[in-house]
């Protein structure tokens, strides 16, 4: 433990709101250049826990450190090594980007020349250069997101929370966000992210907490849980009972589930790529003709469900 | 990541001078960028002037000292008035920002929390002397002609800002405790509507029911629009100016710290 360099350290976090405990004891360690995903539904305690370490928010017990400095004691050392971004953070809308770029470089202490050439340089790397100089109410969800990341940027603070960043965004907003994130992650910036999509928890973190109801329900890397969760599954449904009894035996041992009255078959993949073509291989060589198929990937409701054995809502389908 | 950053070394409370200006900047650059608002404290005091001027004008100048009319009786009543009622945009400005989660933006930052309410209540003084500098031209075109000399509209400017000042403070207590903008805007009226029209900012208070002409000529406002009257139409002052100024930073003093308090506990929830 005392040879690990953890930049963000929770211990036994607790808070109530009220009567409602809303986190009952959260323990996190984040390495200092790694990024971790804390990965739960809407109310797991997610905002709850970065805004305590984010110094917004008191917590009734427990230990928080950031940096080393303690979240409640030195809250303001903690501030000027941290920046928030997300759903607990805005940008000014009346302003336009560039100057709650400088804003928020005067307000981290930057003299205004520093403030004025990073923000420039920011808008630059996060495509924002044609917008600059317009107000943030005026800007796309996405523009907004980028607006956000960029401001809490401004002093290249060697911490980053990012709070449910991806939120809202359509996909192409999302995957230019990752792209952007994977970039902050090479400059060896420390990132803690929350997020509801085991996607991007998979896509983006080294360490992975999926916390549910206030408590940790495990943590590990992306690889750890996902064998705990199981494979992607691929649906495949035939015209008529023949070339489903066909089917089975061509495919053999790789069916592990299947439902005789609809002729479909589930076959586990470990490699979506490989393992759909070699199975669709496999029945093209027979002649047998697939009516209809389907990609099933763990989702975090089966996250929730291998774990804590309830069942949260449908499952994901992606349909090929 | 080319650029090599420069932090400012100054000491604390220079800083946190400077995070006050900074925010102060924004406020007002809201102020001028919400046009529907700016519209507002243009149009808002000429009509309430030239209306009030008119519609009352034939009836309330019966009862007022000789040589003075309506127009020069109403106009410290309006001014007073239209800053009252202005800072209901304070209180507005303060509830938004909680509502949108910037303010949560502002304390993850190593500034000074409260910049954020004084940069809302000083920027009103830019609002407010807009709205003044509108209704004492359209006063002067409409007929109003004050025979007092420039050093007691220096007085009055003074006074003006004071009042203010106070009034920023108290609606940003609103602001803070209101939990939506429709909340400011009748818990504002409600304070604000009673306070001017119980006074003697638009009738002399002699015509008033006993118990109610003893809280209007007592109030606040009354002092404040007694003091900025006497001095529009060069008459004695009296005590009104001291009075006035009294009440004013006792506003101050007492609204700017629960105002903080209430901001901070707010926002560490």
């Amino acid at each position: 433990m005392p040879d690990k360099d953890y930049v963000i350290e929770a211990k036994n976090l607790v808070k109530s709101y009220g009567k409602t405990e809303v986190l009952k004891g959260i323990d996190l360690q984040v390495e200092r250049g790694t990024m971790l995903a804390l990965l739960g539904p809407n109310g797991a305690g997610k905002t709850t826990t970065v805004r305590i370490l984010s110094t917004l928010l008191s917590y009734d017990a427990g230990t928080a450190t950031v940096e080393g400095y303690d979240v409640h004691q030195q809250a303001d050392k903690v501030r000027g090594v941290i920046g928030l971004t997300g759903q607990s953070a805005a940008v000014d809308e009346l302003l336009t980007g560039r100057e709650n770029l400088i804003m928020m470089g005067r307000l981290y202490r930057l003299t205004q020349d520093s403030a004025k050439a990073r923000a420039a340089e920011l808008l630059e790397e996060f495509d924002l250069v044609k917008a600059a100089d317009r107000p943030a109410k005026t800007y796309s969800g996405g523009m907004r997101r980028r607006l956000d990341l960029a401001v809490s940027l401004i002093a290249t603070p060697p911490v980053i929370f990012l709070d449910e960043p991806t939120t809202g965004l359509d996909p192409r907003s999302r995957l230019s966000m990752w792209a952007i994130i994977k970039k902050l992650m090479e400059t060896g910036t420390t990132i803690l992210l929350t997020t509801q999509y085991l996607e991007e928890a998979d896509q983006l973190a080294d360490q992975i907490v999926v916390i549910d109801g206030g408590k940790v329900i495990a943590k590990g890397t992306s690889t750890e849980l996902k064998s705990k969760v199981g494979n992607d599954r691929l649906e495949l449904t035939f015209a008529d009972g023949a070339v489903f009894k066909k089917a089975l035996t061509a495919l053999g041992k790789k069916v592990i589930d299947t439902n005789d009255k609809e002729y479909s078959a589930t076959v586990m993949i470990t490699d979506s790529n490989v393992d759909v073509r070699q199975v669709l291989d496999t029945l093209a060589t027979d002649k047998l003709r697939v009516e209809s198929m389907a990609i099933h990937k763990p989702t975090l409701d089966d996250v929730f469900l291998s774990l804590t054995g309830k069942q949260k809502d449908a499952e994901k389908e992606e349909e090929v | 990541m080319a650029t090599e950053l420069v932090f400012d070394k100054k000491p604390k409370w220079l800083r946190s001078l400077n995070d006050s200006l900074i925010m102060v900047k924004r406020s007002t650059t809201h102020i001028i960028r919400n046009t529907d608002q700016l519209l507002g404290a243009f149009f808002q005091p000429i009509m309430f002037l030239v209306l009030f001027s008119t519609v009352f004008g034939g009836a309330i100048s019966k009862s007022l000292p000789p040589g003075i009319s309506y127009l020069q009786f109403l106009m410290a009543g309006i001014i007073v008035q239209t800053v009252a009622f202005g800072s209901t945009t304070t209180a507005i400005a303060v509830s938004t920002d909680l509502q949108k989660g910037i303010v949560d933006r502002f304390r993850s930052l190593p500034m000074s929390n409260l910049a954020v309410l004084n940069g809302h209540v000083i920027s009103d003084l830019f609002r407010n002397s807009i709205s003044t500098t509108v209704m004492i031209l359209t006063g002067l075109v409409i007929g109003f002609r004050s025979p007092a000399p420039l050093i007691n509209w220096l007085y009055i400017a003074g006074i003006l800002a004071l009042f203010t000042l106070a009034f920023s403070w108290l609606a940003a207590i609103i602001g803070v405790i209101a939990k939506s903008t429709e909340a400011v805007q009748w818990l504002t009226f409600v304070i604000i509507f009673p306070l001017t029209f119980a006074s003697s900012a638009f009738t002399p208070a002699e015509g008033f029911p006993h118990y109610l002409r003893i809280f209007a000529i007592n109030q606040p406002i009354s002092q404040i629009v007694e003091a900025v009257r006497a001095l529009i139409l060069g008459l004695p002052v009296g005590n009104h100016a001291w009075l006035a100024i009294i009440w004013s930073l006792g506003v101050i003093v007492v609204s700017m710290p629960i105002a903080s308090i209430l901001f901070r506990r707010k926002t560490s929830q």
